[in-house]
Order: structure tokens, then sequence, then C-alpha cells
């Protein structure tokens, strides 16, 4: 029963981490466009576009 | 002149048309949202985004394929949306800028509901995971120490998450009470917090049955219907933005010292001068400074004959101008207009329809006070028994969870998505959250003619009057124009596939017609006057080759390909047909007879119209108006429901409770059999809902439903009555003697 004392809390810490996880791709815009994110996927030539992404998130919630 | 004027206008506006702006804007970075038409896969994504960042001034650019938007941050003073939109036409896209920000508050409570939705999934899994330990550890060897611990930390985990899960529907049960209402979230909420609350008592006394499982997964099913309820509106509510967004027009400006730029129309201000061609619409109301030219109004009174308008007199935005280009100044809304007499008209008309009282809230009318009732008593008669309060309560608390409407609130929201995503696909966009409900009881349909039963742009008439070769040569003269009668005589051709080559060096004259020099004399396409017609009559289009007799081409507007059918489907599913039209008799009789339609009305006002189906409601009918005019507004706010083309004015369109797409009518069929086939489903719902307490709730009164049972009552409903729903997404439909083709 021992087992228990450790186990318990591991398990809803990890639970806990993935609910913090989807929380925080949902504020950051990661299921805004379902559609568009699987096309991107496929971009060759990523680099470029994924870099001004990173700036515009902010400008775009505010 | 007028098309000279138009290409001019692309390159001047980039400069131009951010001077009357400049002043407002400084250079600090800003947010335009932009609605792309034809951007379907990633390939356009990609163009999309190279087209606008290569727009200097532009610092991102983010394009959004589910949205059909993209948005853009640029310095405010140095670029110009107008820029933007001209370099997405480069690259080949439709665009339009997007004003308003209804749907971002609308993204933003769906955001809002994910998130609550995620935390009670996350304590729901957790709790149960404690719970079936629990309760499986019953049959054997668990200590009560264990079970105490097991209990604690499913008080821990519920507590928080009840709070902030149940948010929405606490909120809601609130302002229903003191609304003095009752609505469906007051017997949840009540159900929730007793069963939380009782709970902590439980687990404070060491008792062996506790029911956070059971109120948290009662919060996670019900937040499952919101979320995808909202998610629905959320996707109407932006595709009929966008809809209007992409009709938004631009308007080209006069100044005063000769030059012109162009600008967006709900930019324009009283007093600017705006030079409208021949085939344009007029952007802003006003007073005609140039003349005399034809109007068509038949996108503001239903009357297909185009009017002559001579300098002086009042425009309407939304005519279209068949003459010359014209110079129009832009007035103010007047009071006495009749825009603001239709908004007057509309105001009035939609307070009736806010009176209505949707299915669920009417279930929960006769559900809350029941169950309610059966706690209490319970309570009472366990009492009365001789047990004691404790005992009474656990029982009456049971009997609230068991009874909690989780599956009848599932019911409807359930249903309404699967129904209005099913209409989506079909170019149908139900905006009305209540819309369905309301189409489903509807029995009188009252149709407008222009543009709702007719495609509401000039066709040749019985085209076999005029033979092929001639109709080559005047299609080969049309080509060039944009005017609406030449694009009618090129359409006819391309049906009689007659190929049509372009004819060189046509010369337009703008408000009499098109003409060219050939070999066998000046060829001549336009008015009667044009083509030296002494009296031409009701025929408004000419075609005349050297010195030989000049040929009609009467025009003339048709009805959509499958309104004939349309309404004998509707017919033959009992529905009472009318039409109401702002038109002239003759002309209304004629398409009244084409489709199959006995009853009619000519020449109304907007008020008439508004009156007529005032007449009918008081009758005890249910009407659905379908109009597409600004003279159809008041009437399709007024109607028991309504619908309205994508081609609508747009205060129709805001006003119609569902937008179809398309070119034929056959949305109207789907939409009826869809709303009809979703209440039925709603309430065989309401059965299942109610079937699964006629089982469980004489158990809870008894007091012997344990927090197991009541898990698996509580699941079992939910899930019975979604996958229900969900039939309805490929369900085939029938409606009098129209099946679906699904």
């Amino acid at each position: 029963m021992t087992a228990l004392a450790w186990l318990i809390p591991c398990a809803l810490l990890l639970g806990g981490i993935g609910l913090a996880g989807f929380l925080w791709s949902l504020r950051n815009g990661q299921f805004d466009d379902l559609e568009g994110a699987g096309w991107r996927a496929l971009d060759d030539d990523a680099p470029a576009a994924v870099e001004p992404v990173k700036k515009a998130r902010p400008a775009t919630q505010a | 002149m007028a098309q000279a004027l138009i290409d001019h206008a692309g390159p001047a506006s980039l400069l131009a048309v951010g001077v009357p702006r400049a002043t407002k804007r400084s250079d600090e970075p800003t947010t335009t949202t932009l609605v792309i038409e034809n951007m379907h896969c990633g390939g356009c994504l990609k163009k999309v985004e190279a087209a606008l960042s290569s727009v200097p001034g532009v610092n991102n650019a983010r394009a959004n394929l589910s949205t059909h938007r993209a948005t853009v941050t640029h310095a405010g003073a140095s670029t110009d949306v107008t820029a933007l939109v001209e370099a997405l036409q480069r690259a080949g896209f439709k665009a339009a800028e997007l004003v308003g920000t209804e749907t971002n508050d609308l993204a933003a409570a769906d955001r809002d509901f994910v998130k609550r939705l995620a935390v009670a999934g996350f304590a729901a899994a957790n709790i149960m995971l404690l719970s079936v330990s629990v309760w499986s550890g019953s049959q054997g060897d668990m200590p009560a120490s264990l079970r105490g611990l097991f209990h604690w930390l499913s008080a821990l985990i519920a507590l928080p998450a009840t709070v902030y899960a149940g948010q929405p529907f606490f909120r809601s049960a609130i302002a229903a009470l003191k609304a003095r209402r009752v609505n469906m979230d007051v017997p949840i909420s009540l159900g929730v917090t007793l069963a939380t609350g009782m709970s902590v008592y439980q687990t404070i006394r060491g008792s062996e049955q506790v029911y956070f499982d059971a109120a948290i997964t009662l919060l996670f099913f019900l937040l499952i219907g919101r979320t995808l309820d909202m998610r629905m509106r959320v996707r109407a509510a932006g595709a009929a933005a966008n809809l209007l967004g992409l009709r938004a027009q631009s308007a080209l400006v006069l100044a005063a010292d000769g030059t012109t730029s162009r600008m967006a129309a709900r930019l324009l201000e009283p007093g600017m001068h705006v030079v409208t061609a021949t085939g344009e619409r007029f952007a802003a109301d006003g007073k005609l400074l140039s003349g005399p030219t034809e109007i068509d109004a038949s996108l503001i009174s239903g009357e297909t004959k185009p009017r002559v308008a001579s300098a002086g007199d009042s425009i309407y935005a939304g005519t279209l101008n068949l003459g010359r280009p014209v110079t129009v100044e832009t007035t103010a809304a007047d009071e006495r207009t009749l825009i603001a007499e239709i908004a007057r008209l509309m105001q009035a008309a939609e307070q009736g329809r806010a009176s209505y009282v949707r299915l669920a809230d009417r279930a929960a009318g006769l559900y809350a006070p029941a169950v309610h009732a059966l706690g209490l008593s319970t309570f009472l008669g366990w009492l009365a028994l001789g047990y004691g309060w404790e005992a009474a309560l656990t029982a009456a608390i049971a009997v609230l969870i068991i009874t909690c409407p989780c599956a009848l609130a599932l019911a409807v929201p359930a249903v309404q998505v699967a129904a209005t995503s099913r209409l989506f696909g079909k170019g149908v966009i139900v905006k009305a959250p209540d819309a369905l409900e309301r189409l489903a009881e509807v029995d009188t349909i009252v149709l407008d003619k222009t543009g709702t039963l007719t495609r509401g742009e000039p066709v040749l008439k019985d085209g076999g009057r005029v033979d092929d070769a001639t109709l080559a040569r005047a299609a080969a003269l049309a080509v060039s124009s944009r005017h609406p009668y030449a694009r009618a005589v090129v359409r006819a051709a391309a049906e009689r596939r007659i190929p049509v080559s372009p004819s060189m060096e046509v010369l337009e004259t703008s408000g009499f017609g098109l003409s060219r020099h050939s070999e066998t004399g000046e060829e001549r396409l336009g008015s009667a006057r044009w083509c030296g017609v002494e009296d031409g009559g009701d025929i408004s289009v000419w075609y005349r080759c050297g010195a030989a007799p000049a040929v009609p081409f009467e025009m003339t507007d048709t009805p959509r390909e499958d309104a004939a059918a349309v309404i004998a489907a509707l017919k033959s599913a009992g529905f009472a047909i009318e039409i109401l039209s702002g038109d002239q008799p003759g002309e209304v009789e004629r398409i009244a007879k084409l489709v199959g339609i006995a009853s009619y009305a000519a020449g109304l006002m907007p008020a008439e119209k508004l009156a007529r189906l005032s007449q009918l409601k008081a009758q005890g009918r249910k009407p659905l108006m379908i109009g597409d005019g600004l003279n159809d507004a008041p009437s399709l706010a007024g109607a028991h429901a309504s619908m309205s083309p994508s081609s609508a004015a747009d205060i129709s369109q805001t006003a119609a409770d569902a937008v179809f797409q398309g070119e034929l009518l056959m949305p109207v069929l789907e939409t009826i059999a869809v709303a009809r086939s979703s209440r039925r489903m709603a309430l065989e719902n309401f059965a299942i809902a109610l079937g699964y307490n006629v089982i469980f709730v004489p158990l809870a009164i008894v007091g012997v439903v344990t927090p197991l049972i009541a898990a698996i009552a509580m699941s079992g409903s939910s899930i019975a009555v979604t996958v229900n729903a969900l039939r309805l997404r490929s369900r085939r439909l029938r409606l009098g003697a129209w099946r679906s083709k699904q």
C-alpha cells in the first residue's frame, strides 16, 4: 500500500502536466487553424515561414 | 470613359486612398483581418502569405485555411488595406477587409468553453480512477482509512474543478432565477451543487458513498454539448461575416481638384462626389449630379424594369447603374428615406420574434418543477416513515442526481450540431441559434420574386427569335462590355454553344451601346435609339448591322433553374405558397405561372409585405419568408422563420435566420427537411432521457442508488442521446415527394 503514497501524486502530476500543456497550446493558438496546420507540415521551406509566426502571435492576440 | 477611370484607379489608389485615414493613424503596427474567398489548399496558403508579405510596410502575414481569413500586421501609416487587397488580386485571390469584432468575441467564448472542458475532463478522469478503486475495493478488503483517503483526494480535485467548470451553468441559472424563470441550468446547478456539497459532508463523516464522480462527469458531458454548440455558432457567424465582407464595396471618389481615388464604401462621408461606372452598384445613398441614366433597383424594390433617373434625383446604395457613368453626391442618412423606413419596420418586426421560447427551455419549464417536487416528496416521505433527516436527505439528493437532466440538456444541442453541420456542407449557413426549431414549425412559404425565385439578372428571352449568326455577331461585340445586358447576350451565345471571338476596335458609348466598323457596314448593339429604332416599346436591347433592319433582343428575368421543381415538392409536402413582390403585376404573374404558384401579390411596399405576414400569423399560420431585397428585410425579421440567398442585400442577410449559397433553390428543401427531422430527433432524445429516468428514479426514491448506479445511468443516457443525434448526419430525408440525395 505504501506504493500508493508516491503513485497517486505521480499520476496526478502527469495528468496535470498534460492539462497544462493543452491549456498552453490552446492559448498559443495551436488549434486556430487545424486545416492549415496540416498543409504547413508539408511545406518545404519551413524555416522562413516559422520565424515570423512566433513574433506575430502577441500582436494578433492583442 | 468609365472603363478608363477604373483602370487608372488601380495604381492611383495606392497613393491616394491612405490620405483620409492617415491623420488618424500613427506608424504603430496595426492588425488587419482580410477575408479571402478562393483559398483552398496549402499552396494557396503560401501564395497568400507571400503576396501579403511583399507589400511594403507589412511586418507579418498569417493566413488561416479553416476560417478563410488572413491576419496582417503592418505599419499603420505606410500601408493601406487597399494595397493588401490589390496584392492578393494580382496573386489571383478575391479578398476584402473584415470589419466588426463579433466573431472574435464568439471565438473567445469558444476557447473559454474548451478550457473548462479540459479541466472538467482532467478532473473526471482522475476522480473516476479513484472511484473505480473504491467500488472494486468495497467487495474486498479495502480498509476504511484508505477509502477515506481516496474520498479526500477526490474532494480535493472535484471542488476547484466544479467551481471552475460549472461557472457557465451557475451563471445562467442565477440569471434565469433573477428573471423569475426556470431553464435547464437551474436543475443542473442544483444537482451538481447538492451532490458535491453532500459528498463533502459524507467525506468528513467518513461515510461509504460519495458522488463526486457523478457531479463532475455530469459537467464534463454537458460541457461537450455546449462546446460543440458554441463551435457551430462560431463557424456560422464567421462564414456569414465572410460573405458580407466579400460583398463590401469600394467607391471611386472624385476630389475637388479632379483627381480620383478608390476607398471603401463604409468610409464615405456625406458631401463626397462618387463616380459610378456602367454596370456598377452605387456605394452610398446620394443625389445624382449628372445624368440622365438608367437604374436597376431590383435589389431595393424588387422591380426588374430599369427606371430613368436624372440629375437631382435620389439614388439608393445597392441599386445598379445601367446607363452612362454618373457622379453622385453622397448624402447623410435621412430619416425620411426608404432605408430609414425599412430600419424602423425591422426593429418593430424583430421584437415580435424575441418572444419565441426554445424547445429545451419549454422542456425545462415542465421538467424542473417535477424534479424538484419529486426530490422534496422523497425527503418528506422518508421523514414520515420515521427515518432520520440524514437518510431522508441522502435519498432526496440521490433522486436529484439521477434526474439531473444531463441527457436532456445534451439532447437538443447534439441534434443541432449534427443538423447545422449537415446543412453547412450543403452551403446553408444557419445563423440564429433557435432557427432550426422555428423552421421545423413552418407551414406557409412566402417568397419574394426578383433574385429569390428568379436569378435577378437579365437573360435573353426565347433566344429562338434571334438566329445563331446574329447572336454570334452581337456576342462578339458584347464580350468587351461589362454591362449586364451585354453579359446576358454573351451568356445566351455560350448556352447555344456558339463560339465567341471578341471583335477588335469595339467602341462603347456609355448609356447608349456598342459599335464597330466591319466590312458589311457599322454594327451596333444597344438601346433602341442607338440602333435607330423609333419605337422600341418594352424591348431595351437591339442589334443592327449596316442598313439591315434592327433585331430586337428581348431581355427578361428567368426563374432559378430548379424553382418549378422545388415549388412542386413544397406543394406536395402540403405547404401553402405565395409570392409577395414589389415588381409590376404582369411580370409577377408571368413568373408565378412559370413556377406554378397560384397565389401572388405585386407592387407591394415593404410595410405591405410585413402586413401580409402579420395577417398570416394572425390566422395562426407560421410563415417562412424567403427574400433577398432590401424591401424584404422587415418581412425577413418579422416572419416566423426566414432564409435569404447569399446574393441578398446586406441587411436582408443579417435579418435572415439562414443564408443559402449557390444558384439553386434546392437548399430550401434540404433546410426544411433537416429542421423537421432534427425536431423529431430532439423529441426522440427527450424520450430516451425520460426512459432512463423511469428506470432509475424509483430506485433512487427507495434509496438503493449507489454511486456506481448513478455513474452508469448518467453516462449511459448521455452517450445514447449523442449517438442518436449523430445519425442525422447521414440520414436520407424526405419532404413530400422530394428525397435528399445524401
